[in-house]
């Protein structure tokens, strides 16, 4: 087992510093030099020369590279175009607000998700199966900055009960476990946990019927074992295949966060990734999809990890 | 081969030819019985004649602003869907618009089933380091969420409809390019493939006789249902100012540019959506409908 952990965690150092080489790549996407997309058109040829020297942008670009990833590494992620802040700064204060709509999100969507795919593939007939499927295809479907519109239009424009945007009054600093606070997360919560439940509901229901049809379960009821102990191996037996999905769906929601949340105005990193997009500030684009990337990276070690402990046939693999 | 084994070969061509028509058949005969997949496809096709001939059907000129017809409700009389925020029809828009979106959902997938394809194709076939270096670099771009790359991209290029079409192809090669792989690596191992390698066969004929013809189908159910995937990404992309630009019809800015409106005409705010739903419902479907009639497993 320690043997498999640490060859999965030694697999992931490569896929990471892949990563960073992508990310890296971004800036020498934009058009023009690199440089010049950073700094403001009237800059001084010597502040030029000396912010090249100083971000090595004198030096061969494998060097660059590695110049960089040192920088990164330390926590010193440039500093923003548009507010003059240090990255790093920018990109913490907007990710816990994302974490927070994140973890909303992920609760309501696993836990209705297991509910309705559990009840669907226990039940495993006809019924059950058109309605896991039409809310699985109505999920993958929906283009959510759509979905998120249609909130607001439904709960804030018509029936006035919830706000439309932000986080509040006060923004994300006044916000607290308060009902008027959490009014705010409540749509954005929803848009964003639609497309992840009918996604993973549908594949609880798939190897929960999966499951129930194996002979090891007969075996079970034969014995005269009650229906909860039956349940406790089914979850047990089910559980890898809905922990790959979960972990493929955290990926989705990381997406999906970037345009819900400049639908809500929710002052995470997707709202930040779209103001740097729109202002053109490229080392706040580069760190926070380096940073968002190594976090659906380090889920996909944890989801790996956790599936192995659940299913040990998976280490002989 | 002597000539008495020619007859046989001869035979055995024209009992595959035969298991060919049947399993064409069959799928065609599958699909008789799949009301939804038949519903959506002729609203697919539908909706496809009405974009083609979006210039016979459109009431009203996409790109004619009026200032004094700004933001009317739906059912005004000459405008069936409203009017934008700068009085241009919003029915026209929408009709002209699709021409956008199904050409965003359709070309990027496509090239993408022609790179990821071959490369998976290729590494599958070749194994040992050929694959290992194809694969781990795939690995890396599936190690980001396809919408953040999509974003990372074309906000690095800089938007417009070309750069969209760039990012997607990208976020696109990865998960195809895998597909093709581990099924040409089941291919590879089955014995027929073997047998062939034993009687000498080369490297390319293996793979157009063997391998091209059990790998294809199951790529392209794949990449069929990335369509849709496609059209919502794409439509995000110029929600998120990164796509199309103004002043063109696209559903996605459409909605950007009319989320202000919510407030006063909230349904006609709406209305681009409903199209990439529609659509983007039908595509998925019709690929669900495909695969189970083509009997595909994934």
């Amino acid at each position: 087992m320690l043997y498999y952990i640490l060859r999965r965690i030694l697999y992931a150092v490569p896929i990471a510093l892949g990563v960073s080489i992508v990310c890296f790549s971004l800036v020498y996407l934009a058009p023009g030099d690199p440089l010049q997309t950073l700094l403001p058109d009237d800059t001084p040829p010597e502040a030029v020369a000396e912010l090249k020297a100083k971000y090595g942008f004198d030096r061969p670009v494998p060097m660059q590279y590695l110049f960089w990833l040192g920088n990164v590494l330390t926590g010193d992620f440039g500093t923003s175009i548009g507010t003059g802040r240090p990255v790093i700064e920018e990109i913490g204060r907007a990710l816990s607000n994302t974490l927070l709509l994140g973890a909303c999100a992920v609760a309501v969507a696993f836990t209705l998700a297991i509910i309705i795919g559990g009840v669907g593939g226990y039940l495993h007939g006809k019924v059950s199966d058109k309605v896991v499927t039409s809310i699985a295809i109505f999920g993958v479907s929906v283009p959510n900055y759509w979905l998120g519109i249609i909130l607001v239009i439904v709960f804030a424009v018509e029936l006035n009960l919830l706000p439309a945007v932000g986080m509040g009054k006060s923004g994300s600093q006044g916000f607290g476990l308060d009902l008027e606070s959490l009014k705010y997360l409540i749509l954005p919560t929803i848009t964003l946990a639609l497309v992840p439940l009918g996604i993973i509901a549908r594949t609880v229901r798939a190897s929960v019927a999966e499951v129930l049809g194996h002979e090891f379960v007969q075996t079970l009821r034969a014995k005269g074992l009650s229906e909860r102990g039956v349940l406790r191996h089914v979850v047990k037996n089910a559980a890898a295949p809905v922990l790959a999905v979960m972990g493929l769906q955290f990926g989705h929601l990381i997406g999906g966060s970037i345009v819900v949340e400049t639908v809500f105005s929710w002052p995470g990193t997707g709202f930040l990734l779209n103001n740097a997009i729109l202002r053109r500030d490229v080392p706040i684009l580069q760190g926070t999809i380096l940073v968002l990337a190594l976090m659906f990276v380090l889920t996909n070690l944890l989801v790996d990890l956790l599936q192995t402990t659940l299913d040990p046939r998976i280490r002989r693999a | 081969m002597t000539d008495s084994t020619l007859p046989l070969a001869r035979i055995e061509i024209e009992r595959s030819a035969a298991v060919e028509r049947g399993y064409w058949r069959s799928v065609l005969g599958r699909l008789r019985h799949d009301p939804t997949t038949l519903v959506c496809l002729g609203l697919l096709a539908l909706i496809v004649l009405a974009v083609v001939f979006a210039p016979l059907l459109a009431p009203h000129d996409p790109y004619a602003t009026g200032i004094s017809r700004r933001l009317k409700p739906i059912g005004t009389a000459g405008y069936p869907l409203g009017t934008d925020e700068l009085g241009r029809c919003i029915l026209s828009r929408i009709l002209y618009g699709g021409r956008i979106s199904l050409f965003m959902g359709t070309f990027p997938v496509a090239v993408a089933f022609v790179i990821g394809g071959a490369l998976g194709i290729v590494a599958g076939f070749y194994g040992g380091r050929v694959n290992m270096a194809i694969m781990r670099v795939m690995d890396v771009f599936y190690a980001f969420p396809s919408v953040l790359l999509a974003v990372g991209v074309s906000g690095a290029l800089g938007g417009g409809m070309v750069n969209g079409v760039v990012s997607l192809i990208l976020i696109f090669i990865p998960p195809i390019c895998r597909i093709a792989e581990s099924s040409t690596t089941q291919v590879r191992n089955l014995d027929f493939v073997e047998a062939a390698r034993a009687s000498g066969a080369g490297a390319w004929p293996i793979l157009r006789t063997h391998v091209l013809g059990n790998v294809l189908a199951p790529i392209m159910i794949y990449a069929s249902g990335l369509v849709s995937v496609s059209i919502v990404i794409a439509s995000g992309l110029s929600f998120l100012g990164l796509g199309v630009r103004p002043p063109e019809p696209d559903w996605g800015l459409m909605l950007s540019t009319l989320r202000p409106a919510i407030y006063v005409q909230p349904w006609v705010a709406a209305m681009p959506g409903v199209a990439i739903f529609i659509v983007s419902m039908c595509f998925n479907l019709v690929s669900d409908g495909l695969r189970s009639a083509m009997d595909v497993k994934m």
